[in-house]
């Protein structure tokens, strides 16, 4: 599914990367631990996480993630937005849960990191 | 090619710039056209190690060192060292503090993912005075 539907599905805006709406993922990992994100078969997925600090896209293009989406309204700082726009990463925010974030897209059939749903 | 060489320093309790070495090397690899597969784990062991001294130990380097058939990358630091490696070595055991927690990092997953990443992974340690993890990554030439 490309990013501008999965931005329309949890009512999510871009902070950054706004070209790569049409870059596709099917598989998303939703988690606050980064570790757990490096430990995953994360590459080319979509993240859902509630930390917004120059560490998740220093994770997330570490280990080659697509795009990462923001819950619970969360705007980082500037410095988190300019880091995501250097290293070409799609960054959003939504205003939804963990929970609902989660369960809107299993809805529309997007498998976790493991393809497995 | 002869072999490249280069060090970057790593500072501890440096959460902005943590990181940025790996990135570093990550482009460097991607340049050299390394299979991405490999890049990955590289950037993945040699991030997980930044984050080690970062949050446990006090200052060290993350050393790469690039071969034809090869990439080591060497990760030293001047910290307490590690007085039970085995433990060390258990996914979930960790001694970070919450602090670090609340970062996303300090899970206890960082050695073991390491040592998953790398096709040889060795780690000393001198209580008191330091720790070193070395990892190995064939690439089957280049």
């Amino acid at each position: 599914m490309q990013l501008t539907e999965i931005a329309m599905i949890l009512d999510a805006r871009f902070l950054a990367g706004e070209e790569f709406a049409l870059k596709e993922v099917t598989r998303v990992g939703a988690s606050d631990l980064m570790s757990d994100i490096l430990a995953a078969d994360s590459e080319g997925s979509l993240i859902l996480t509630g930390l917004a600090t120059q560490q998740v896209v220093r994770t997330a293009s570490i280990a080659g993630v697509s795009a990462i989406i923001l819950i619970r309204g969360k705007v980082p700082p500037k410095e988190v937005i300019d880091l995501a726009r250097e290293e070409n990463l799609p960054l959003l925010t939504t205003s939804l849960s963990m929970f609902v974030s989660s369960g809107r897209l299993y809805k529309h059939e997007l498998t976790g990191l493991d393809s497995r749903r | 090619m002869g072999n490249l060489v280069k060090t970057f320093p790593i500072k501890h309790r440096d959460f902005i710039h943590a990181g940025k070495p790996s990135i570093e090397i990550k482009n460097l690899l991607k340049a050299l056209n390394t299979p991405s597969e490999i890049i990955r784990r590289v950037a993945v062991c040699g991030y997980e190690g930044e984050m080690n001294v970062v949050m446990h130990a006090r200052n060290g380097q993350i050393h790469l060192e690039l071969s034809n058939t090869m990439i080591i990358v060497e990760i030293t630091d001047t910290g307490p060292g590690i007085p039970d490696i085995d433990q060390a070595m258990q996914k979930g055991f960790s001694t970070a503090l919450d602090e670090f927690r609340e970062m996303g990092f300090g899970a206890g997953m960082g050695l073991p993912n390491m040592k998953k990443n790398a096709d040889r992974f060795e780690i000393s340690s001198t209580p008191g005075k330091g720790t070193t993890v070395r990892m190995e990554f064939a690439t089957g030439g280049r």
